[in-house]
């Protein structure tokens, strides 16, 4: 123990010294060498996972909350949903909840243009969702991704938002599907909401505008265009609660989706865990956002999370294969001083500690800039500005765990880096250094 | 008085591929504790090779060595470096200094290796630095310090913890004639308290004050030239 502390003592001072009196320039390069291969090692991960947790928090803040109820696989509509809203009323770690009513629904437009009719109607399929437009605007922001028009009051009725993609204008997906053509706010489209009233207290008698085959056609004024890169959001139409309930002939409480966000401090899953133990799992579909995910989208973040580890690993091997070079030729220059240290009783060990000191000073150097940089810099720079995907705002994932891997990754590889080099050289024959044989 | 050295019938021979070079040809020496030992003889004579084998920075093709009566060639690597350190002090033609380092810090390294705390390795540092008159460049560089000086604080290296044995190779090769007298005046100096040299030189009048003179030729001892009886 003694000796390994003596010679990490002189390891020190003699790695130390070297530093200090190193050409500055070429101590800036090696540092900068470093910054770069950490920042890469960093960026490119958490760019490529930051696509998709770009869409993870999107769907979490525009349409899941962070508790997501839905019905059961086998249901059409979430049963005993008043007596959930009334438990979410009561507890205290629920900061707002919204409660959506979705229905199949078709939208035409332009009908009282429409000259020919032996062309298609110009119409599209969506999902129509009845909502309280001031608890959903308070849960996801829906008002936010207004790209035209106004939102939606609810003291006021007739009116519908359309999401961005239901537009051909605006879709990114119109060579998949025919979107509406020329739909501006202030214009009429017709609805009508398929397989409306299908509970049996309900009464379809009672409400005027029945169709013949069933569904409930009515006339709204398109009062906005929401975009976002939700998809459930941007192919949607959104209608207040009151309307939902007149056009579709629901009448009762039983909702599809209800959106939770829960106060800072309480898990998404204590939450969860709370509703299970009131027994709610039986009536609903209960997920905490991360498990409301798409799975493609959890898919897509497993496969970048591996490519961003290898990507990672060639890069910290680049980064390594670059010290190793330095403190080789490094080690060579000072191959005739090595011998004559460990001619004067030097240990090999200390000698080999002195490079290895260097090259951690290197790297810790390079990764302290790099994590300002990624910190300071540069996350935030793009959740300013965030990359524009087209499923998400791509945002750089840089949480501790994956910083603290690379972190280990760039220790190791700057360990192995300046101890193979030193170790090389130090080997050698005492005398043979000495005289630069 | 006893024998600090002895080495018997070493013979040093080099081969690069079919050529076989014989550098030593059985050489025997034996040199008493206290003793100051120069060896000389024209270039390529063997006498930095003779100087490597005994002071263990290298090891004989055959033959024996015994320093301090143990067997030096029974020596582990890590054995020969500690006994480097512990035992023996060097000084080279090229003063051999750590240009990172301060003139102190030179000194202190060895002196750390052995485990020494810092504070005391800084004043046995200090203290040799000023014995041998550089008291007041302690913390100059070497590229700081003129060759006479660089050397001075080879020596203080050397002879800091007191070795055993002090080994020079050519330490006045570098120097013009005013700074190489001085450097043989440090020499004497430090003999007189009783340090046994071992110094390969090829100029006779840096000899004066040494025991005696070794003198090879073409890798053997041709003779040997007592100056004061020991």
């Amino acid at each position: 123990m003694q000796k390994f502390l003596s010679s990490l003592r002189v390891g020190w001072l003699l790695g130390l010294r070297q530093i200090q009196h190193s050409n500055i320039w070429v101590t800036i390069l090696i540092i900068v060498i470093m910054v770069l291969t950490f920042l890469s090692n960093i960026l490119i991960s958490g760019i490529l996972v930051g696509l998709i947790e770009g869409g993870n928090q999107a769907n979490r803040s525009q349409y899941t909350g962070d508790v997501f109820i839905t019905e059961l696989p086998d249901e059409s509509y979430i049963e005993n949903t008043s007596e959930i809203l009334t438990t979410l009323d009561r507890i205290d770690s629920v900061k707002n909840y919204t409660t959506r009513y979705v229905a199949g629904a078709t939208i035409e437009a332009n009908y009282k243009t429409r000259r020919n009719f032996n062309t298609l109607p110009n119409t599209v399929g969506t999902q129509l969702a009845g909502i309280d437009p001031v608890a959903e605007d308070i849960v996801t922001g829906l008002s936010d991704s207004l790209i035209e028009g106004e939102y939606l009051d609810a003291s006021q009725s007739g009116y519908i938002l359309l999401g961005s993609t239901l537009l051909e204008r605006h879709s990114a997906f119109s060579d998949q599907f025919e979107p509406l053509k020329d739909v501006y706010p202030g214009d009429r489209v017709k609805l009508s909401v398929s397989g409306s009233v299908q509970n049996s207290f309900e009464s379809p008698d009672a409400l005027a505008g029945a169709s013949t085959n069933g569904s409930r056609i009515d006339e709204f004024i398109v009062k906005g265009i929401v975009d976002s890169k939700v998809g459930e959001v941007s192919i949607r139409a959104f209608m207040t609660e009151f309307d939902f309930r007149r056009l579709s002939g629901r009448t009762s409480l039983l909702a599809s989706e209800i959106a939770i966000n829960v106060e800072p401090g309480t898990s998404d899953q204590e939450f969860k865990d709370v509703l299970v133990k009131n027994g709610f799992d039986r009536y609903a579909k209960i997920r905490t956002a991360e498990e409301a995910i798409p799975k493609f989208l959890d898919d897509i973040k497993q496969t970048f999370n591996i490519l961003g580890f290898l990507i990672g690993i060639i890069v910290s091997a680049v980064g390594a294969i670059t010290i190793f070079i330095i403190i080789y030729i490094n080690a060579v220059v000072h191959r005739k001083q090595i011998g004559i240290l460990k001619g004067i009783g030097i240990r090999r060990n200390a000698i080999i500690y002195s490079y290895v000191i260097q090259a951690v000073v290197y790297a810790v150097a390079g990764v302290g800039i790099a994590l300002l940089l990624t910190y300071f810099v540069f996350v935030p720079a793009v959740a300013q500005n965030p990359i524009d995907f087209p499923f998400s705002d791509g945002i750089i994932a840089a949480d501790a765990g994956l910083v603290t891997g690379r972190i280990i990754i760039v220790a190791i590889t700057s360990l192995i880096a300046g101890f193979l080099p030193a170790w090389l050289i130090a080997k050698r024959n005492t005398l043979d250094s000495i005289l630069g044989r | 008085m006893k024998y600090i050295i002895e080495a018997k019938n070493i013979t040093k021979t080099y081969k690069s591929g079919d050529v076989v070079t014989h550098v030593l040809r059985g050489l025997d020496l034996s040199i008493k504790e206290g003793e100051w030992v120069a060896i000389m003889g024209k270039s390529g004579a063997g006498k930095s090779t003779f100087l490597y084998q005994i002071s263990l920075l290298d090891e004989p093709t055959t033959g024996n060595i015994f320093v301090e009566g143990r067997d030096i060639l029974e020596f582990s690597d890590t054995e020969r470096t500690d006994f480097r350190l512990t035992e023996l002090g060097y000084v080279f033609q090229d003063y051999a200094l750590v240009r990172e380092l301060s003139a102190i810090e030179n000194v202190m390294i060895p002196i750390l290796m052995k485990g020494t705390p810092r504070e005391e390795a800084r004043e046995i540092s200090e203290e040799s630095l000023t014995r041998i008159g550089l008291g007041d460049r302690l913390n100059n560089l070497p590229s700081q310090l003129s060759g006479g000086e660089q050397q001075r604080v080879s020596i203080a290296r050397a002879v800091a913890q007191n070795p055993k044995i002090l080994f020079a190779d050519e330490p006045t090769a570098n120097l013009d004639s005013i700074t190489s007298d001085s450097i043989v005046d440090v020499f004497k100096e430090i003999h007189q308290s009783g340090q046994t040299i071992v110094m390969v030189t090829h100029e006779k009048e840096y000899t004066k004050y040494c025991d005696r003179i070794v003198y090879l030729e073409d890798g053997k001892i041709v003779s040997e030239e007592i100056l004061k009886k020991y």
